[in-house]
C-alpha cells in the first residue's frame, strides 16, 4: 500500500474533472485520478455541441436558454442553478475558445452554432442556433483542449487508477482509496477535498450509447458512505442510436435538417410536435418513436425507424417548413455539406451499418444515454446530503454523476457539455478554497480495509455464475421494465429480478487471480456497482406515481405537480435497505405549465 | 458463421514467454473484433486482458494488430478482416499483459511537442476570430485520438523508440498551423531534433493505419517543409 497527500483529489478526468483540475490547481496542490487515460473519457464521444446563447447568427438570450432548459426538464430543474448555468455559459464557451478549442466558424470568423432539440427562440417558438460546435466532434475537442491545458499547467495525473472507496471521518471527507490497475496495488490518498467527476451509468441498460466505463463507480462509492442520491429515476433515452448497437447519432443530424421517417414514409414528428417537429426534446421524440413502432409503423417490422439526412429529403422538408438561411434565402444542402458538417456520423454509419447517409436513410432506435440523477450538489459543486441541502464538508461533485439539478426530468442536448464546464469550474474553485482553509482529517488505522474487503469477497467467491449472464439479465430487465415506458407492475418485477441478480452476483466465479491489469476483477466490481444502482433506480421510479420527462408510466400517464413536483433522494442504509425522501424544486420565474413543442 | 481467433497471450505473473491461443466462436459479419474479444473473455477465459471503453472508434483505447495490420478492435468488423483472425499487441511498445502495452513512452513523446495552445496576448472579450479557411488549415490533425495505431505501425519507430513518431507530430501540426497559436517556432525547433520529423521516410504505414483517416504523411511533409523553408504555408 502506498500513501499520498494532496489538498484536493479529483476523481475522473473527463470534461468535468479536467475543468475542476484546471481551476483547483491554480491555488491548491492537487491530484487527478482516472481509471481511463484522460483522453479516453466519455466526454470525447460527445458530438453535437455545447449550448450557449452567444447569438452569433441570430437573436438569442441566456434567459431564453434558461426557459428552454426549465421546460425541457419538465419543471423539475432548479431554476436558480439553471439561470446560473445559462448565464455563465457564454463566458465559459469563450474561455474554451481562449484555451484554443477549434470551434467551427461562421463566415465572420465567429464560433459556429447549430439548432438542437428543445432550444428555441422564445418569441417565435422556432428552433434557434445555440449549440456551439466543432464539426461533430465537439466533446472530443473539449476533452483534448482541457487535457492539453492541464498538461501546460503541470497538473498531477494518476492515470489508470481506479477509485474504490471514499474515506469519511466524522461526516467530513478524509481521502480516497484507489487501485493502480497496472499493478493491483492499493493507494491511499489523504486529502481535504474530493471532487467526484466519474460520469454516468448507462451500461445498466441493454441498448446504450454509453462506453464500457459507464458503470456508476463514483455514485456507488459515495452512496456506500451514506451520501443520498437525487432523482435516480430519471434516465434519458436518446432518440437516435444505431439499430441494435446503440451507438449515438447526434441530434445535430436533425439540426442540419435530418428527419425521422416511419414505415409509411411519413415524417411522423409533425403529429407529436407540430412547431419544432424533429427538434422536440428527447423524451418527447423517443416516446413518439416508441409509439410509432408499437402501432406497427416500424421499418420492415423490425425494431427501428429511419433517420433520413439525404440532401433531397432534407431539402424537401426544409422547403415545406419554410426554413431559411440567415440571409433569407431558402435552406438547401448538398451531399458535400452534409459530409463536411457530420464527418464522424457518416463514418459511423458506413462502418457499423454499411449505410452511406448521403444516399441512404439510417436505421435508428432509442438508446440509453444520460444519467440525469446522481450525487446531489448545489450550484457551486458542494455535495448536499439531506432535504435541507446541508453541505457535506470536503465533498464536491460535477458532471454527469452529479445532480445540481439543471436537467431535472429530461436533459436538453448540449446542456451536458455545458454542465461539465460550468460546474466543473465552480467545484474546482470551491474545493481549493475549502482545502486551503481547513485541516486534514485523521485517517482511520487501516484506511483500505473496506475496499479490500469488497475485492477479497470477489476473489474468494465460489460459484458457477458467469459475469456475462448476470450482466445481460440486468440489462435486459432494465431495458424492458425500467426503460422508456414503465408500469408499476413491470417495475415490481424488475425489482425482484435485480434483487435476485444481486444474490447470484455473489456467486460469480473470478477467473483471473493475478494482480497486474486484472480487468476481470474490475469488471465484476463494476457490475456490483451497476446492480446496486439498478435497485435504487427501480425503487425511486416505482415510487414516483406520475409521468414526467424521461420517467413515463403507462399507469400514471400525467404529470402530477400537486404531489410530485419534488426531487427524490435515496439512501442506502448500512443493512442494505434503500430509503426515500424528497426535497422541493427551486422555482423562480417559471411556473409549471403544460409542455408543448 | 464461425470464426477462428488466434490471440497473443502473455501473463507476466505466470508465463516465461508469450504464446498464442486459438478460440472458435459463432459470429456475424457485422461483429466487431472487440465483440469477439469480449465473448472470449466472458465465455472462455476471463484472464484475457485488453483495454477498451467507447466501442465505436473514438476513445482510442483498443489499438491492436489484427491480421498483421493496426486497427482499433472496435472499428474492425468481421466482414473486413475475415473469419481467420490473428490478434496481437501493437509493435514497438513493451507488452504488459496479453494485448495491453506500456503506453507511457508514447504519451511522453506526445507531451514533448508542446501539445497545447499558446497565446499570451490578452484575449478579446469574446472569441478570437478565425476564418473558415484558417480553421480548415489544421482541421485534419484535430481528429487525433491518441490511439497509437500510427506510431506503432511505423518502421522508423520500431527501429528506434526515441523517434517522436507520427502521433506526436500530428499533434504538433494541429497547433503549428492554427492561426491563433504563437508557439510554432518553438515546436518546429523540437521537431527538427535528430529524433524528429526527418526520421520519417514517407513509408505511409501511419496514414494507412489511422482509424480517423488523418493524412498523416502529408501533415509530416508540411512540417518538414515548414522547417526547411521557415514558412507556414
Ligand atoms: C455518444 C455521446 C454523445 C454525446 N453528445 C453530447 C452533446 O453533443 N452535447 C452535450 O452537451 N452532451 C453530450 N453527451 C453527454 C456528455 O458528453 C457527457 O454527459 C459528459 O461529457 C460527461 O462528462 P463527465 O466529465 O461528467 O464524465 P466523463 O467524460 O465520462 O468522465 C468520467 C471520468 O471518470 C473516470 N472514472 C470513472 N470511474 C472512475 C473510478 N472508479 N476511478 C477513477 N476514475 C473514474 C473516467 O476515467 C473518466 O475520466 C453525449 C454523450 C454521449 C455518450
Ligand atoms: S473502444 Fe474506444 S476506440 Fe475502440
Amino acid at each position: 500500500m502506498k500513501n499520498h497527500q494532496y489538498d484536493v483529489v479529483v476523481v475522473g478526468a473527463g470534461g468535468a474533472g479536467l475543468m475542476a483540475a484546471l481551476y483547483a490547481s491554480k491555488t491548491a496542490n492537487i491530484a487527478v485520478l482516472s481509471k481511463l487515460y484522460p483522453t479516453r473519457s466519455h466526454t470525447g464521444t460527445a458530438q453535437g455541441g455545447v449550448g450557449a446563447a452567444l447569438a452569433n447568427d441570430e437573436e438569442d438570450h441566456w434567459e431564453w436558454h434558461a426557459f428552454d432548459t426549465v421546460k425541457g426538464s419538465d419543471y423539475l430543474g432548479d431554476q436558480d442553478a439553471i439561470d446560473f448555468m445559462c448565464e455563465e455559459a457564454i463566458a465559459a464557451v469563450y474561455e474554451l475558445e481562449h484555451y484554443g478549442l477549434p470551434f467551427s466558424r461562421t463566415a465572420e470568423g465567429k464560433i459556429a452554432q447549430r439548432p438542437f432539440g428543445g432550444h428555441t427562440n422564445n418569441i417565435t417558438k422556432k428552433p434557434v442556433r445555440r449549440a456551439c460546435y466543432a464539426a461533430d466532434r465537439t466533446g472530443h475537442m473539449i476533452l483534448q483542449t482541457l487535457y492539453q491545458q492541464c498538461l501546460k499547467n503541470h497538473v498531477n495525473f494518476f492515470d489508470e487508477f481506479q477509485v474504490v472507496d471514499l474515506l469519511v471521518n466524522n461526516g467530513t471527507v478524509a481521502g480516497v482509496v484507489a487501485t493502480e490497475i497496472g499493478t493491483g496495488e492499493m493507494h491511499v490518498f489523504h486529502t481535504k477535498a474530493v471532487i467526484i467527476a466519474t460520469g454516468g451509468h448507462g451500461r445498466i441498460w441493454d441498448v446504450t450509447s454509453n462506453a464500457y466505463a459507464y458503470t456508476g463507480d463514483g455514485i456507488a462509492v459515495a452512496m456506500r458512505r451514506g451520501v443520498p442520491m437525487e432523482d435516480m429515476e430519471f434516465f434519458q433515452f436518446h432518440p437516435t442510436g444505431i439499430y441494435k448497437l446503440g451507438i449515438l447519432i447526434t441530434e445535430g443530424v436533425r439540426g442540419e435538417g435530418g428527419v425521422l421517417i416511419n414505415s409509411e414514409g411519413e415524417r411522423f414528428m409533425e403529429r407529436y410536435a407540430p412547431t419544432v417537429k424533429d427538434l422536440a426534446s428527447r423524451d418527447v421524440t423517443s416516446r413518439a418513436m416508441y409509439l410509432e413502432m408499437k402501432e406497427g409503423r416500424s421499418i420492415n417490422g423490425k425494431g427501428y425507424l429511419y433517420l433520413d439526412v439525404r440532401p433531397e429529403v432534407v431539402n424537401k422538408y426544409a422547403a415545406l417548413d419554410g426554413r431559411k438561411n440567415l440571409d433569407g434565402t431558402p435552406y438547401v444542402v448538398t451531399g458535400e455539406q452534409i459530409l463536411a458538417k457530420l464527418p464522424d456520423i457518416v463514418d459511423f454509419a458506413r462502418t457499423y451499418l454499411g449505410v452511406d447517409p448521403v444516399t441512404q436513410p439510417m436505421p435508428v432506435q432509442p438508446t440509453a444515454h444520460y444519467t440525469m440523477g446522481g450525487i446531489p450538489t448545489n450550484r457551486f459543486g458542494e455535495v448536499v446530503i439531506d432535504e435541507k441541502n446541508t453541505v457535506m464538508p470536503g465533498l464536491y461533485s460535477a458532471g454527469e454523476c452529479a445532480c445540481v439539478s439543471v436537467h431535472g426530468a429530461n436533459r436538453l442536448g448540449t446542456n451536458s457539455l455545458l454542465d461539465i464546464i460550468v460546474f466543473g469550474k465552480y467545484a474546482g474553485l470551491r474545493a481549493a478554497e475549502y482545502a486551503l482553509g481547513s485541516a486534514y482529517q485523521p485517517l482511520p488505522a487501516d484506511p483500505a480495509d473496506y475496499a479490500r474487503a469488497q475485492f477479497d469477497a470477489i476473489r474468494n467467491a465460489k460459484g458457477s455464475e458467469n459475469i456475462i449472464t448476470v450482466a445481460k439479465e440486468m440489462k435486459v430487465v432494465m431495458m424492458d421494465k425500467v426503460g422508456m415506458f414503465r408500469t408499476g407492475e413491470g417495475m415490481a418485477e424488475a425489482l425482484q429480478k435485480v434483487r435476485e441478480l444481486r444474490q447470484r452476483y455473489k456467486e460469480i466465479q473470478l477467473t483471473d487471480q493475478g494482480k497486474i491489469f486484472n480487468t476481470d476483477l474490475f469488471n465484476i466490481w463494476e457490475l456490483g456497482n451497476m446492480l446496486e444502482l439498478a435497485e435504487m433506480i427501480t425503487i425511486a421510479a416505482h415510487a414516483r406515481t406520475e409521468s414526467r420527462g424521461a420517467h413515463a408510466r403507462d399507469d400514471y400517464p400525467k404529470r402530477d405537480d400537486a404531489n410530485w413536483l419534488k426531487h427524490s433522494l435515496a439512501w442506502v442504509r448500512e443493512n442494505g435497505q434503500i430509503d426515500l425522501g424528497y426535497k422541493p424544486v427551486v422555482i423562480l420565474k417559471h411556473q409549471p405549465k403544460e409542455r408543448v413543442y | 458463421m464461425e470464426a477462428t481467433v488466434k490471440i497473443f497471450r502473455f501473463n507476466p505473473e505466470t508465463d516465461q514467454k508469450p504464446h498464442f491461443e486459438t478460440y472458435t466462436m459463432p459470429v456475424e459479419s457485422t461483429d466487431r473484433v472487440l465483440d469477439l474479444l469480449e465473448y472470449i473473455k466472458g465465455n472462455f477465459d476471463g484472464t484475457l486482458s485488453f483495454r477498451r471503453s467507447c466501442a465505436h472508434g473514438i476513445c482510442g483505447s483498443d489499438a491492436m494488430r489484427i491480421n498483421g495490420r493496426n486497427y482499433l478492435a472496435c472499428k474492425a468488423l468481421v466482414k473486413d478482416v475475415g473469419l481467420k483472425i490473428k490478434v496481437e499487441p501493437v509493435l514497438g511498445l513493451k507488452v504488459i499483459k496479453d494485448l495491453i502495452v506500456d503506453m507511457d513512452p508514447f504519451f511522453e513523446h506526445f507531451r514533448s511537442v508542446m501539445p497545447y495552445f499558446v497565446n499570451d496576448e490578452p484575449p478579446p472579450a469574446k472569441e478570437r476570430l478565425q476564418t473558415i479557411e484558417e480553421r480548415e488549415r489544421f482541421d485534419d490533425t484535430t481528429k487525433c485520438i491518441l490511439c497509437a495505431c500510427c506510431t506503432t505501425s511505423c518502421p522508423s519507430f520500431w527501429a528506434n523508440q526515441e523517434y517522436l513518431g507520427p502521433a506526436a507530430m500530428v499533434n504538433a501540426h494541429r497547433f503549428i498551423f492554427d492561426s491563433r497559436d504563437r508557439a510554432a517556432a518553438e515546436r518546429l525547433r523540437i521537431l527538427n531534433d535528430q529524433f524528429g520529423v526527418f526520421r520519417c521516410h514517407t513509408i505511409f504505414n501511419c496514414t494507412i493505419a489511422c482509424p480517423r483517416e488523418i493524412e498523416i504523411t502529408q501533415a509530416i511533409g508540411e512540417l518538414k517543409n515548414a522547417i526547411s523553408t521557415g514558412a507556414l504555408e
